[in-house]
């Protein structure tokens, strides 16, 4: 059946459901309940990722197609199945996934008060849509999970966000919709032309040049607004700064990575064509989203928002390796988002622990809590440094690789798209010292407590696995090689071959 | 495997004393940084001892592969020739001494978290060894990054001070401009010669010699744009003219760290990946002329403003400003082997300056202005001795280590027989006689006349302990002979023997050879500027005091233009750091919360506006109701008639 002996991609997306059930049929006085919930979600997503570590034991590197491929008939009229596998390019966004739901909900044990029951099951229910989405391979099927992560994510956010909750809540909500409805529009065109919605047929599907061009459209609007890509990036900020900590964990760790998926599971492959034709576009949109998005982070007074501008900044460089079509752009892309991926959930994090201490995130209320909070600034250095980028750390290896992808396109994209090196270590460094460096001036401040053993528990893997991923980052780019090498393959094949047509007519 | 245990060692003890010296204490974490470190320079040292004497071969210790996408390629890895073995053997010494030296100078460090500052100076000692022994371009790249990250958190160590906190920042911005050319250059290489492995590079340098490359609308040769890409990197960490303004700021961290870090080693990395990139770079002369005329005026300009600075230590951060510019002019002029001469004898006699001065600020209890020193020579005469050793060796005073490396730069420099390299003549020549002027300068100021400290202060002066001044010692004594030793092995007519294959010139690179028949002035012309410089600093402030402040009064304008260091930092300022931050402000108010923001916000205030009116329609009156009903009626009915009839 496939490499695991049993559905194991349908265990790892259905088990999380299967926990928020039980959560719901607990009973019993309201401490109860949220001891329960709590326990039950934290068991239920340590054995997911258990589950999932075996994705990464039996996957087959050397295969560029699906793998643990799963299928079950489902609308067979209308040529819709529900099929599931991973490729080289999702299998490390499920396990990333599946990683940080529990830190999630280890990171809200004690910051999330009411209501603990519906927040767990909220978490669980999100877990299983990433992880379905990761690994749909059935356009359908993905479209469901894609918008059905918006749902939990869109009530995290409104009921257990901020002061501004509501607004940030909608304005997600609608921008996120937005895109995705013109998203529908393009997936049942390409249903009426290919006559089915799976996705490895699609893959090998070739549309008119014509049409091509207004499904890239059609799925820029969806896959932009996730990314985010400038000018639709606004939601994000508020998005973030609303949102509870672990809600900013799997927004910045997962959704925005679902744009850069979707780039490079549909639009790039699907439409070739129109990928080379509008690369131009897409590079400056995001040489302006990193030059842009890296001043205003400047800016910013909130921590939250800082980080959630640099967010976009990163992701600026993502979009700039995808559109380069070359091994190392796109290699290099895949890699700033699994970085991405675990560094800004981990300086969200960080911010989380202060503001669990002092309940504010203005920048200007610290400084000087290297006195107090030792472990805390090496925690926080650590993700810093690999936000900026330094070789040794995950957050380098992805943005050298877009640099040298870029800039065999093109001189110009190679240097504006990395002036985030410079840009970046001025927003991150200016945070650092903000609230690191200096003299302790406040009260409440002078009695911070250094971090908890829980805390420590939180950020252990994820230094781990900056400093893995930035030493000996083959281990994890060995996932994709092999994928992504077809994929420039049947790129560039796909793109000459209109010219060999013409040639052969002539 | 000696090598790599002198690379590693400094490693392991950073990551103990980091991780568990809350829990082992100061002196714990001393004792296994300083024996890791003593450990690496017993090997570093053997190691050049048996490849350069001995005949070892050279070769690649492979470690790991590390990143890989497609053909990029890059991989861990230990390059063992004699240009990195000379480097090892340099820094694991040097790095040692200055960790002893560590122990009495941070004694009464009132931050009481010294194994800090020991596991960032092991963990300093361990990028700079990565990097020097780099076997591609990224490793070297990650070395360079890795200092730049120990140069942050030292100058920072003292992170309760705002200016500690802002020169850290700086100096990690500033390098990272240089750090963008030099990533790019990294990608430039790959993509000309498909690898980044030196020894792949450097072998295929015949087959891309006419390589062109389009950029700023014109076309140049591949070689041409490498150079300047990687130049700008080393500009950046060797604080040249234009990105040289953090290196002086840098001098807030503690003083090991500055002779460590910003003298001895890390900012000589830009001169040594010169010498690296060597066999490339010969082949850029338009590159390499950018290479001379960035050094010299970087000599002469940072020699200016070390005549005019009061605060000790930024007279020798000036110093080495200019000293960095001298071993680029080498390198530049196609000396790469002097500019490594240069670069040892220097990272001796400055480490040996700083750590005097190190020594003379700890004795004056932590003041370093000049001006509120002076009479120290009786109280302290051991430090004193030494200030004379390192600067005899700066002003490049015969026998001393600089005279042989300064006067080898200089013949270079005019054996080039270019304008270019005219240029570098004359300006590192009158950089001599200003060298030789700030140092004594500096000396008199601090251990002659009367003491202008007060009687508190004075009363306390005391030579340091012993532990400081060993490694002094051990510095004089390479400050003073390291010239002399290595003259003939490092630029002499068989520097080939030294160098092996570390070092590869274009075969029409005869600057080495030329240097020997020189005409005799300009031999001497060095040494007899530098003999004015310090005659000249004797009498302005030993003989008649009262010259340099007349001179000021006569010049106020040039007196106030080097006290202020060209303006610098007052230009970046308002050309840069203010536009951007208003750039910044502009961006988010009205780009984003304004502009972009405004679509949304303005549709949805749309919406409610439109429902509102809608709502207004819903009045409840049958009459109205029916009117409306009326006017749609005779509506319809008339536009059935007029055009469907």
């Amino acid at each position: 059946m496939n490499a695991a002996g049993f559905p194991l991609l349908s265990l790892i997306t259905w088990l999380p459901l299967v926990g928020g059930l039980v959560i719901l049929a607990v009973r019993g006085d309201e401490e109860t309940v949220a001891a329960n919930a709590r326990w039950t979600a934290l068991w239920t997503s340590l054995i997911v990722f258990v589950l999932s570590v075996l994705l990464w034991v039996r996957f087959d590197p050397a295969e560029p197609g699906f793998q643990f491929v799963e299928s079950v008939a489902w609308l067979p009229q209308w040529g819709i199945t529900y099929r599931m596998g991973v490729d080289g390019i999702s299998v490390l966004f499920v396990l990333l996934s599946t990683l940080l739901t529990p830190i999630c909900i280890l990171a809200s044990w004690e910051a999330v008060k009411v209501r603990v029951r519906e927040y767990m099951l909220a978490f669980l229910i999100l877990e299983t849509m990433m992880v379905g989405m990761f690994s749909a391979m059935d356009f359908v099927v993905f479209y469901m999970f894609f918008e059905g992560v918006l749902i939990p994510m869109y009530l995290i956010i409104g009921i257990w966000g901020g002061p501004r909750r509501v607004y940030a809540a909608i304005k997600f909500f609608l921008y996120t919709l937005a895109g995705s409805v013109l998203m529908l529009l393009a997936l049942l065109a390409m249903w009426y032309q290919a006559g089915t919605t799976d996705i490895p047929t699609l893959l090998h599907t070739s549309f008119p040049a014509g049409m091509q061009t207004w499904l890239f459209l059609a799925f820029l609007a969806s896959f932009a607004v996730k990314v985010p890509m400038w000018p639709v990036h606004t939601w994000l900020p508020d998005a973030h700064v609303e949102a509870p900590t672990a809600g900013s964990v799997i927004l910045a760790g997962v959704l925005l990575k679902m744009g850069g998926y979707g780039f490079l599971r549909f639009s790039l492959p699907m439409l070739p064509v129109a990928s080379a034709q509008l690369a131009p576009l897409m590079y400056a949109l995001s040489v302006i989203a990193v030059i842009y998005t890296s001043l205003v982070a400047l800016a910013q007074t909130d921590m939250k928002k800082l980080i959630a501008y640099s967010s976009v900044a990163h992701m600026g460089v993502v979009t700039i390796g995808i559109f380069t079509v070359n091994m190392q752009g796109i290699s290099g892309a895949m890699f700033q988002m699994l970085s991405h991926g675990i560094v800004s959930a981990a300086l969200f994090l960080c911010v989380g622990v202060v503001y669990d201490r002092i309940h504010t995130r203005e920048i200007a209320r610290y400084g000087g809590l290297a006195d107090r909070m030792p472990a805390y600034a090496f925690v926080f250095m650590v993700f810093t440094m690999a936000s900026i980028g330094l070789p040794g750390t995950s957050g380098f290896v992805g943005e050298f690789l877009v640099l040298v992808g870029a800039l065999q396109v093109q001189f110009w994209l190679a240097l504006l798209g990395s002036l985030g090196m410079i840009l970046g270590a001025a927003y991150a460094l200016w945070l650092y010292r903000r609230i690191i460096f200096g003299r302790i001036t406040r009260d409440d401040l002078r009695a911070i407590l250094d971090l908890s053993p829980r805390e420590i528990a939180v950020f252990a893997p994820l230094v781990v696995l900056t400093l893995w991923m930035g030493v000996y980052p083959s281990s994890f780019s060995s996932f994709w090689d092999a994928t992504v090498g077809a994929m420039v393959a049947q790129h560039q094949a796909a793109l000459h071959l209109p010219a060999v047509l013409a040639a052969a007519t002539r | 495997m000696l090598y790599a245990v002198a690379i590693f060692a400094p490693l392991f003890g950073s990551a103990v004393a980091g991780l568990f010296g809350k829990a082992i204490g100061d002196r714990a974490a001393q004792a296994v940084t300083i024996t890791c470190m003593v450990l690496a320079s017993i090997c570093g040292v053997s190691a050049f001892i048996q490849l350069v004497y001995q005949g070892a071969p050279t070769g690649v210790l492979p470690i790991a592969t590390w990143v890989q996408a497609g053909p990029f390629h890059a991989t861990w890895a230990l390059r063992y020739d004699a240009l990195s073995a000379v480097m090892v053997a340099m820094v694991t010494t040097v790095a040692t001494l200055i960790h002893i030296y560590s122990i009495g100078y941070m004694a009464h460090d009132e931050n009481h978290t010294i194994w800090r500052f020991f596991s960032y100076l092991s963990l300093f000692s361990f990028a700079m060894l990565m990097l020097v022994s780099a076997d591609n371009l990224l490793q070297l790249f990650f070395g360079w990054e890795g200092v730049g990250l120990a140069s942050y958190l030292l100058i920072g160590y003292w992170y309760y001070r705002p200016s500690a906190g802002a020169a850290a920042m700086k100096a990690f911005i500033v390098n990272r401009i240089g750090d963008l050319g030099f990533a790019l250059g990294i990608a430039l290489v790959f993509l000309q010669f498909g690898s980044i492995e030196f020894g792949t590079v450097f072998g295929a340098v015949q087959a891309h010699m006419d390589a062109t490359y389009h950029v700023l609308g014109h076309t140049w040769r591949a070689y041409e744009v490498i150079g300047i890409l990687l130049f700008i990197g080393a500009m950046g960490k060797s604080a040249q003219i234009g990105l040289h303004v953090w290196l002086p700021d840098a001098m807030e961290g503690p003083t090991p760290v500055s002779a460590l870090i910003h003298a001895a080693t890390m900012v000589t990395a830009g001169v040594f990946l010169m010498a690296r990139f060597s066999p490339v770079l010969d082949y850029a002369p338009g590159a390499l002329g950018f290479v001379t005329f960035i050094g010299a005026t970087t000599a002469l300009f940072a020699a200016t403003v070390g005549c005019a600075q009061n605060d000790i230590k930024r007279v020798i951060a000036y110093s080495t400003c200019s000293q960095l510019g001298y071993m680029f002019v080498a390198a530049g002029v196609g000396a790469y082997q002097a500019s490594i001469f240069h670069l040892l004898t220097h990272a001796f006699f400055k480490a040996l300056l700083f750590l005097t001065a190190g020594s003379v600020i700890h004795a004056m209890s932590d003041e370093q202005d000049m001006r509120r020193m002076g009479g120290l020579w009786r109280m302290i005469p051991f430090t004193y001795a030494m200030m004379w050793v390192g600067n005899l060796a700066l002003g490049g005073v015969f026998p001393f280590a600089g005279y042989f490396s300064k006067d080898a730069i200089l013949e270079a420099a005019w054996a080039a027989h270019t304008a270019i390299g005219q240029y570098g003549f004359w300006c590192t020549l009158v950089a001599a006689f200003l060298t030789a002027f700030y140092s004594w300068r500096l000396l008199i100021m601090t251990f002659h006349g009367a003491p202008r400290a007060d009687r508190q202060v004075m009363a306390h002066v005391h030579e340091s302990p012993k532990v400081m001044l060993g490694p002094l010692l051990l510095l004089a004594i390479g400050a003073t002979f390291a010239g002399m030793v290595f003259r003939n092995q490092l630029i002499g007519a068989d520097w080939q023997a030294f160098w092996g294959n570390s070092i590869r010139i274009a075969a029409d690179n005869h600057v080495l050879r030329d240097m020997e028949s020189l005409p005799l002035w300009v031999s001497l012309s060095p040494s007899v500027f530098g003999l004015l410089g310090i005659g000249t600093a004797y009498l302005f402030y030993m003989v008649s005091p009262g010259i340099p402040g007349r001179l000021a009064a006569m010049f106020p304008a040039a007196y106030r233009f080097l006290l202020n260091k060209w303006y610098f930092d007052e230009l970046y300022d308002l050309a840069v750091v203010r536009p951007y931050r208003a750039l910044a402000r502009l961006l988010w108010q009205v780009g984003d919360v304004t502009l972009i923001d405004g679509v949304p916000n303005g549709l949805a205030a749309l919406t409610e506006e439109g429902a509102a009116g809608a709502v207004r329609l819903q009045t409840g009156s049958i009459a109205v109701y029916a009117f409306a009903m009326l006017i749609g009626l005779v509506l319809l009915v008339s536009i059935f008639l007029l055009f469907l009839r």
